[in-house]
């Protein structure tokens, strides 16, 4: 076994909020420059770019794991990551269908761009992927699972779209793998702010937005291969996870 | 003194869960996001959201809330009328917006005050 850096909540130029230069391949080449050992390629409520990103990643060294930040019903954040490309985009159907409607102002909300491995554009996404899916929280959590994905409560020490801004609290009977902390709040803080909240992994990542912001936080594992298969036994507790103690 | 049944029957809410319809209503408090509810809402206040996650019920019970409102013609989940029956947490329904039904509530809470006095 080993350490491995991961940072597993990056968006590309498919989330309108993110810079038109995160591409699967930029962001690949600065994971690397930056030492990551696992990336997770996670854009609002779709998965169209995580072929090319799992695909480029092989080809360059790194581990890329198909993923999806989702929005609930209450408007909380779920990052859902997911063993293979397949098992995403199966589970993009359903965000596909339950996402509310209305389609993407390019120029108020930022384009929405699916690319190729070279960097060229493919397609401008028109579907208002900032919006929420009709999905409660337990509902949304349910189906991540029912593919075979992980269900990690996105950003809980944010002021908005995280469980605990929407809800108040963590409710019991949703079956979150791990906690996310952001990089606005440092280890000692999640841990006299969220210290009730045990028996569940705490993780933290760069959540970027532009190619500076990777692995501005990532989380060791320490694992036998870096694998989907590997974090999730991770996240059962049967691996080491350490961020903020290095 | 004003009641949530008084209020239910001047606004037209449709009653999902009847817990204690007799609760006095102190004031009204506005917000979806539930952090903000816990951090600002006020013992006997009426809570007006559009959430409809069972969380609103332990919020509403751990605040004191007389009554909660989904407005828009939202459905409370089945969970949510579960655990509020159990905890006998009054919750309602308007076809209303928010908006609409804040101002409404407004106007009937400013008229059955006398305009100096405290709400309580």
């Amino acid at each position: 076994m080993r350490y491995y850096k991961a940072d597993l909540h990056i968006h590309t130029c498919l989330s309108p909020c993110a810079e038109l230069d995160m591409t699967p391949r930029r962001i690949i080449n600065s994971a690397l420059g930056k030492g990551l050992h696992i990336i997770a390629i996670s854009d609002h409520n779709s998965a169209e770019n995580t072929e090319v990103a799992v695909r480029t990643g092989r080809d360059e060294g790194i581990t890329v794991l198909p993923a999806m930040e989702l929005t609930s019903q209450e408007e909380v954040h779920v990052l859902a990551l997911f063993s293979s490309t397949e098992n995403a985009v199966a589970m993009q159907e359903i965000i596909y269908d339950t996402l509310q409607s209305g389609s993407n102002d390019e120029h108020s909300i930022g384009y929405q761009l699916v690319v190729n491995e070279s960097d060229e554009i493919l397609d401008y996404n028109k579907r208002l992927l900032i919006g929420a899916t009709s999905l409660s929280l337990g509902e949304l959590v349910k189906n991540i699972h029912s593919f075979g994905g992980i269900a990690v409560a996105s950003h809980i020490d944010r002021g908005h779209f995280s469980v605990i801004s929407q809800l108040g609290f963590i409710p019991d009977d949703v079956a979150f793998d791990a906690l996310e902390i952001s990089c606005a709040m440092e280890f000692h803080e999640a841990t006299s702010q969220f210290g009730s909240y045990t028996g569940i992994p705490w993780v933290t990542s760069s959540d970027a937005h532009s190619l500076g912001d990777i692995a501005r936080r990532y989380t060791t594992f320490l694992l036998n291969e870096p694998s989907f298969d590997e974090i999730a036994r991770a996240f059962k507790g049967k691996r080491i996870i350490r961020w903020g103690e290095e | 003194m004003l009641t949530v049944s008084g209020v239910a029957e001047k606004l037209g809410l449709k009653v999902v869960v009847q817990g204690d319809l007799s609760e006095i209503v102190s004031g009204c408090y506005v917000s979806d996001l539930l952090s903000d509810v816990m951090a600002h809402s006020k013992d006997h206040e009426l809570w007006i959201t559009l959430q409809t996650h069972p969380n609103i019920v332990a919020v509403a019970s751990i605040k004191g809330i007389s009554a909660l409102i989904i407005t828009n013609g939202r459905n409370p989940e089945p969970e949510t009328i579960r655990k509020a029956e159990a905890e006998k947490v009054t919750i309602m329904m308007s076809s209303n917006t928010t908006f609409d039904l804040a101002g409404l509530l407004y106007t009937m809470m400013k008229d059955s005050q006398p305009p100096q006095a405290g709400l309580s």
